[in-house]
């Protein structure tokens, strides 16, 4: 009783100290001293870099080391919720009118997937947004009681899962023996280069977000849908 | 910097602590793991709001893209590192119900709309 | 400074505080995940506003998709074991 009295006082109480903190550092961040700042630099190189959307480019030019770990992450959790169990119980399969819905939004989803990430050179979109929609039409298969929500059987999808970073980490690896650097794309060859490593990381985006929405290791083949 | 895009910021910006400062204090008062969830990924979007209000450059320059590709490649770490913890909450889940077989319920075997 | 646009920035913001506040004092395990979802999707909306359309794409396809539907079957999980 007293300790959660004291609570009630106590967390307000360092909670407004730590915002006023972040407060401050957020004002000092926003009011402070024009410096050279990153935009400006990462705006002028973008025409050189294989993709003309900004975002495209410092994501998987200029900062592509943070996406390739982030890819590992994601990689890392899926092996995490792996190891922690079978997945759960399939839902019920669903009745006509949900399953006819469903024959039309997962190939729709799908083409939209294809087409984000073809636009992504340009506009907003991308591997991320795309693989998402791949996950989402995973989900949509799941939800209506496919027992693995599409994916093929384990031993494919372990490939598809680590297809992202796989292909990520061979382009950069064959760049560094060809004398280039880690990751360090020759101009000619930027845009050809960042559309397969973003086909890669979309496939296995999709497939982790599918997998890990059925939360444990695939059920074995023999209860997959009759 | 103009005077427009300073309060534009500093208005997201704010709001964007506030929300990471909700997250915190619902983080550590409340016990069952949906909510905790729901206060991390609430944390998380503050986070995300204030990179993408310093990035804002008002309506007709450019963004900073930089700020932009750390959020995107955040919301998937997010999203898996909340899939993770629904993982072990459900782990837990079953050890408890094998431990004391008077819970029921909460088997594993009956999530999803079994039939 | 333009008023119009200074107001709709403030009624963004002040909803989506709203929103957040409703989703994280919620006692009910799928009211409050599904206030979770649309603070996720007008969060995406401010994002567009912001001049980030990459984000908003990416949030409301998995901050408010995704993890609503995942969020969803663990608050199921939840309200079945407080029955």
């Amino acid at each position: 009783m007293k300790a959660s009295r004291l609570q009630t006082v106590l967390i307000p109480l360092l909670l407004s100290a730590i915002g006023a903190v972040l407060f401050w550092a957020f004002w000092s961040g926003v009011t402070g001293h024009e410096g050279e700042r990153l935009a400006a630099l990462a705006l002028a190189r973008v025409p050189e870099s294989g993709a003309s959307n900004p975002v495209t480019s410092v994501l998987l030019n200029f900062r592509a080391y943070d996406t390739l770990m982030e890819l590992a992450v994601l990689l890392a959790a899926l092996l995490g919720i792996w190891s922690l169990g079978p997945a759960a119980a399939p839902y019920q399969p669903a009745a006509l009118l949900l399953n006819s819905l469903v024959s039309w939004v997962v190939p729709m989803l799908i083409i939209a997937g294809g087409y984000l990430l073809w636009i992504g050179g340009q506009a907003p979109g991308g591997a991320f947004q795309a693989g998402a929609l791949l996950g989402a039409a995973g989900v949509t298969l799941a939800l209506s009681g496919r027992p693995n929500a599409g994916l093929p059987d384990e031993s494919w999808l372990r490939v598809l899962a680590a297809l992202g970073t796989l292909v990520f980490v061979l382009i950069g690896l064959t760049l560094m023996f060809l004398g280039l650097g880690f990751l360090t794309y020759p101009p000619a060859l930027a845009k050809a280069l960042i559309l397969t490593i973003e086909t890669g990381a979309t496939l296995s985006i999709g497939a982790t977000l599918a997998a890990a929405f059925l939360g444990g290791q695939p059920r074995a083949t023999r209860t997959a849908e009759p | 910097m103009s005077h427009e895009i300073l309060i534009t910021q500093l208005l997201y910006g704010g709001a964007g602590l506030l929300f990471f400062l909700l997250g915190v204090w619902s983080f550590i008062s409340h016990e069952p793991l949906w909510r905790k969830l729901i206060a991390l990924n609430i944390m998380g979007a503050g986070v995300f709001h204030v990179l993408v209000a310093v990035a804002y450059r008002g309506l007709d320059a450019p963004p900073d893209p930089v700020p932009h590709a750390l959020v995107l490649t955040g919301i998937v770490v997010a999203v898996s590192a909340t899939a993770l913890a629904l993982a072990f909450g459900r782990r837990l889940d079953r050890e408890d119900s094998e431990r004391t077989p008077e819970v029921q319920g909460v088997d594993d075997r009956e999530d999803g709309t079994h039939v | 400074m333009n008023p119009l646009l200074l107001g709709f920035d403030i009624l963004l913001s002040t909803t989506l505080l709203g929103l957040a506040l409703a989703a994280l004092t919620s006692r009910e395990p799928r009211r409050g995940v599904i206030l979770f979802i649309a603070f996720g999707l007008l969060l995406a909306l401010v994002w567009a506003r912001l001049r980030a359309p990459d984000l908003a794409l990416a949030e409301a396809a998995i901050g408010a998709g995704l993890a609503g539907a995942l969020m969803l079957s663990a608050a199921r999980r939840a309200a079945r074991r407080r029955q």
